[in-house]
């Protein structure tokens, strides 16, 4: 399967994306944000950190940047586009996820382990996927997701929604909801399901000397997925 | 402006100084010139109180590639790959500014690392705050805390341990110090040192603006009641920028263009030129109206004090000027040729085609002043006798419970959640152990890094505490299972002017020398901040020690946590029972007085030593230094962390359980050990004739003594992890 993580001015988890990709077995490439063009691939990832430093507001100038509309097409025709962190607000910022995400709730930044439930598994990404909840990794200041009710309730009734922050048995209530999101919503889907936000980080669970194994489910599931 | 004596003064020169710039020049300085000598002449850049002590340090080693002297130290890890890294200060603008100041700390401090081609792995911090009950303590500490993981998280470097204290005498004086680690290719390390003649001098990234001016004096004073008025010396970091300056620095050292590079840290533009052409044995020639400057009409004066941000300074091989700036263009960053190196050996500012500064290199280095201050030496304090009936009356459950939550022993999630620690995608022991431990990406190694400092030692006896930090730092560094390699040292102290004050540094710098040397721990680099003092009170001694070791096979990295029901636990080295200046005679007994535990260098060394062989053969499975708190806090860790308990034997001989159980004798780390190592492990600790307790057994759910304590771990637990929570929220 042929991957491509876009690497803009400030992206920080670019590497650790690469990284992962490779060892379960993508055949990666780095794309630059000032390039017009997206070399052929089958699943574009927008990583984790501060593109343009987040002025402005998290993933709005990146949102804008000369890259992003091969991205944007490429999302329409049916790609699968992957947004992790600083890439789901990317994704929000491009319109092609619904809604925003505010500040956290604490008005910390919060880098932690949390537990997710998987609430869909219709789609590309989590179709077979073995388990329901998954242990993965949030590093973020603006993780708080928020939409309208309309929004909300056309997620609800697409099965947009795809992640929700729960406890180890899979309990989503206000204590297990780090950064106060709206319905402990972690990740959501487009309408068609191709394009994934979420803001924990799989590439960071890859190997049991990690914070923890999770992640690799993840990355397993969509290789198995595109077989 | 006229240059008079009252105008040198203002600048904080001496007035004695001034005369001697003026004898050196034979003519009045300009004021710009006055503005390049007191930047250069003052404490933070000249280190004039404290150079002739820190030669006496221990810096050469086997593993030593560059000691200090350069932005940075290094050592080899083997397999081409070395370590760059140092400890630096920023803490009289963090107690100005607590957010900016911090993060333009950590700013800082990684383009230190990255000046020398090392891409940043791993930051770290200590920090010292005043009293909780201080009115200042709780904004400060949230200001700090946001400033380091604003810049750290933004850079996407990890920063995986501290260490935050809690003490009055920081009332007035904050103390933030930050720690970088960077690798390298030792075959690709980058100096500071300017070579050849006429060669282009290259400023990049940030734009020149107003911010920092006096910013390296302002690090050379006291403070007093008008120390808001300084704001404005405060430097203004921008992450984002520095990101893209690592990364462009990163992409144009992959080739040979780069002759020589340096940071504009403290004195910016000043210290980075002189420096470069100082330690090259040139001249420099900077014509001003070329620097990028972010405001309209900055004057030479402004542009060469200024302390903006994010900006490095290049000496570039001839011809690859095009080359360079298409990188940096890439980058959206500014590149600026603004002069050339000379043969004049002097620094030569030109402004509007006229030229605005003329001074020979070498007064303002070598000949910058160096004092040789009135010292007084500490005498060791009596042992207390305590009153041991005293102790009676208080319940070892009820001690250990007040010790846990005790502000400088609690627990600093709170803290350390809000610093990104796992991306790079390397960190294998986060902060809350030990020590910090990342991965060398794509390899076997790991590196492990540990920031100490015990300032009530210190300020006891100097000495003894210069001592102990070095020994506490080598000890976390075993605990994890890494080999101790080298140091960093960042040496706050209150006035040098004061005998007390600068006898309190020159006796921690023996004993840090002592130590490293015994241990075979050297320094390689590092950092003195004097004059934290606010209204004539100045801190306690706070060396600080930033300890880095190597564990070849990450696999045999050691955690603190009990792993296993029915393993045994040992004490190894000997329980004494020393409680002068313990957690236990402070929190309990309201005892201030007494000399720290004594520091026996052959011991520390001999047990740490047996400790490692233990962990190389892979016959322990958890280990934690014993330090502030004594026995029975280092056990309650181990157990939070495992989630397990402990039943503690009924020791023999034990001539008084307070005294065994918080005692803060150094040399001494607690073990797990699968009872199937048992004897092995007990050869080699006869082997190497070191003393050890048989403590108890991993069980349960609770720590159990006797009938004294019976504790479940989910109460000592609550005792230990939310004081800082709750402190933050009330």
């Amino acid at each position: 399967m042929r991957s491509s993580v876009i690497i803009f001015p400030g992206s920080n988890c670019d590497r650790d994306m690469d990284v992962a990709l490779k060892k379960f077995g993508f055949k990666n490439q780095m794309v630059w944000h000032n390039d017009q063009y997206i070399p052929k691939s089958d699943l574009i990832v927008l990583p984790g950190g501060f593109s343009y430093g987040d002025y402005l507001r998290c993933g709005s100038i990146a949102s804008k940047s000369k890259i992003i509309k091969s991205v944007i097409d490429f999302a329409n025709s049916g790609g699968l586009v992957l947004g992790i962190c600083n890439g789901f607000q990317i994704l929000t910022e491009t319109g092609l996820l619904n809604g925003i995400l505010q500040q956290n709730k604490f008005l910390n930044f919060i880098c932690s382990n949390v537990y997710v439930k998987v609430k869909d598994k219709q789609n590309k990404y989590f179709k077979d996927l073995k388990k329901d909840v998954l242990e993965l990794h949030i590093a973020h200041n603006e993780g708080n997701y928020f939409c309208s009710d309309d929004e909300l309730k056309s997620l609800e009734d697409n099965n947009q929604i795809a992640v929700t922050y729960c406890g180890v048995d899979g309990t989503e209530n206000e204590k297990t909801n780090p950064n106060g999101a709206i319905k402990n919503i972690a990740g959501i889907f487009n309408k068609n399901k191709n394009v994934l936000g979420m803001m924990p980080h799989p590439e960071r669970m890859i190997d049991k000397y990690l914070s923890g194994e999770d992640g690799s489910l993840f990355f397993k599931n969509i290789l198995d997925n595109f077989k | 402006m006229e240059v008079t004596e009252a105008v040198a003064i203002d600048h904080g020169l001496k007035k004695e100084e001034f005369s001697k710039i003026c004898e050196l020049l034979n003519r009045t300085p300009n004021l710009t010139e006055l503005a390049i000598f007191s930047a250069m002449w003052n404490e933070h850049c000249s280190y004039k109180s404290s150079r002739k002590h820190l030669k006496k340090m221990h810096t050469k080693g086997k593993q030593v590639i560059q000691g200090p002297g350069e932005n940075a130290g290094v050592i080899d890890i083997g397999d081409d790959d070395a370590i760059v890294f140092k400890i630096e200060s920023h803490n009289h603008p963090s107690f100005i500014e607590p957010y900016q100041g911090a993060a333009t700390g950590v700013g800082g401090i990684m383009r230190d690392v990255f000046t020398m081609g090392a891409r940043p792995i791993a930051n770290l911090n200590s920090i010292h705050f005043g009293s909780p009950q201080h009115k200042k303590t709780r904004n400060l500490l949230r200001g700090v805390v946001k400033g380091i993981g604003g810049y750290g998280n933004c850079i996407g470097v990890p920063t995986i341990a501290g260490q935050t204290t809690f003490d009055e005498s920081y009332n007035g004086n904050i103390l933030v110090n930050a720690m970088t680690l960077g690798l390298v290719n030792k075959n690709k390390i980058f100096y500071s040192k300017a070579a050849g003649l006429d060669k282009p001098v290259i400023y990049v990234g940030s734009k020149t603006g107003r911010d920092g001016i006096h910013g390296a004096s302002m690090a050379s004073a006291t403070f007093d009641d008008k120390i808001e008025e300084k704001k404005p010396t405060v430097q203004v970091g921008d992450p984002f920028t520095e990101k893209l300056l690592l990364e462009a620095c990163l992409e144009l050292m992959t080739d040979n263009s780069i002759i020589a590079i340096q940071d504009m840290g403290a004195a910016g533009l000043t210290s980075s030129s002189v420096e470069m052409a100082s330690k090259g044995n040139l001249g420099i020639e900077l014509n001003l109206s070329e620097v990028p400057c972010r405001e309209e009409k900055m004057t030479p004066y402004e542009i060469m004090l200024s302390e903006s941000q994010e900006r490095m300074l290049i000496v570039l091989e001839k011809g690859k000027e095009e080359h360079a700036k298409k990188i940096f263009d890439k980058w959206n960053l500014d590149f600026a040729i603004i002069g050339k190196t000379t043969n004049s050996k002097k620094i030569e500012l030109i402004f509007d085609n006229k030229k605005v500064a003329e001074i020979p290199i070498d007064l303002l280095a070598e000949n910058a002043p160096i004092y040789d201050r009135p010292w007084k030496k500490t005498k060791l304090p009596q042992k207390l006798k305590f009153d041991k009936d005293e102790f009676k009356s208080l319940k070892l459950s009820d001690c250990l419970k007040k010790i846990l939550s005790n502000s400088n022993i609690s627990d600093k999630k709170w803290i350390w959640d809000q610093y990104d620690h796992t991306v790079m995608g390397d960190t294998i022991q986060k902060p809350g152990g030990d020590a910090g431990v990342v991965r060398v990406h794509g390899t076997n190694k790991a590196v492990a890094a540990s920031v100490d400092s015990s300032a009530l030692y210190c300020f006891s006896h100097p000495l003894t505490g210069g001592k102990q930090i070095v020994c506490e730092s080598y000890r976390n560094l075993i605990s994890v299972g890494a080999k101790p390699i080298a140091i960093t040292n960042c040496l706050n102290f209150g006035n040098p002017e004061k005998e007390k004050n600068m006898g309190e540094f020159v006796e921690c710098v023996e004993g840090i020398t002592d130590a490293s040397k015994y241990l075979d721990f050297p320094v390689v680099s590092g950092n003195v901040s004097f004059y934290n003092e606010t209204k004539d009170k100045g801190i306690k001694p706070t060396p600080t020690i930033g300890g880095v070791g190597l564990i070849s096979d990450y696999q045999q990295m050691l955690t603190m946590d009990f792993k296993t029901e029915g393993n045994l636990v040992y004490v190894i080295g000997k329980t004494d029972g020393h409680l002068d200046q313990s957690i236990f005679a402070r929190e309990l007994l309201n005892e201030k007085k007494g000399p720290p535990p004594t520091v026996n260098l052959f011991n520390e060394k001999n047990i740490g030593e047996t400790v490692l062989d233990l962990s190389r053969k892979n016959l322990i499975v958890s280990c934690h230094d014993v330090s502030l708190g004594g026995i029975l806090t280092a056990l309650s860790k181990m157990c939070i962390k495992g989630k397990k308990g402990i039943k503690i034997n009924s020791l023999k001989g034990l001539t008084n359980k307070y005294e065994y159980f918080f005692g803060e004798d150094q040399a001494r780390y607690i073990v797990e050990i699968p009872k199937a190592s048992l004897k092995k492990v007990n050869d080699i600790l006869n082997k190497y004739s070191v003393h050890f307790d048989e403590l108890g057994t991993v069980n349960g759910q609770s720590i159990i003594y006797k009938d004294d304590i019976n504790l479940p771990i989910e109460e000592l637990a609550d005792a230990h992890k939310y004081w800082l929570k709750k402190y933050m929220d009330s």
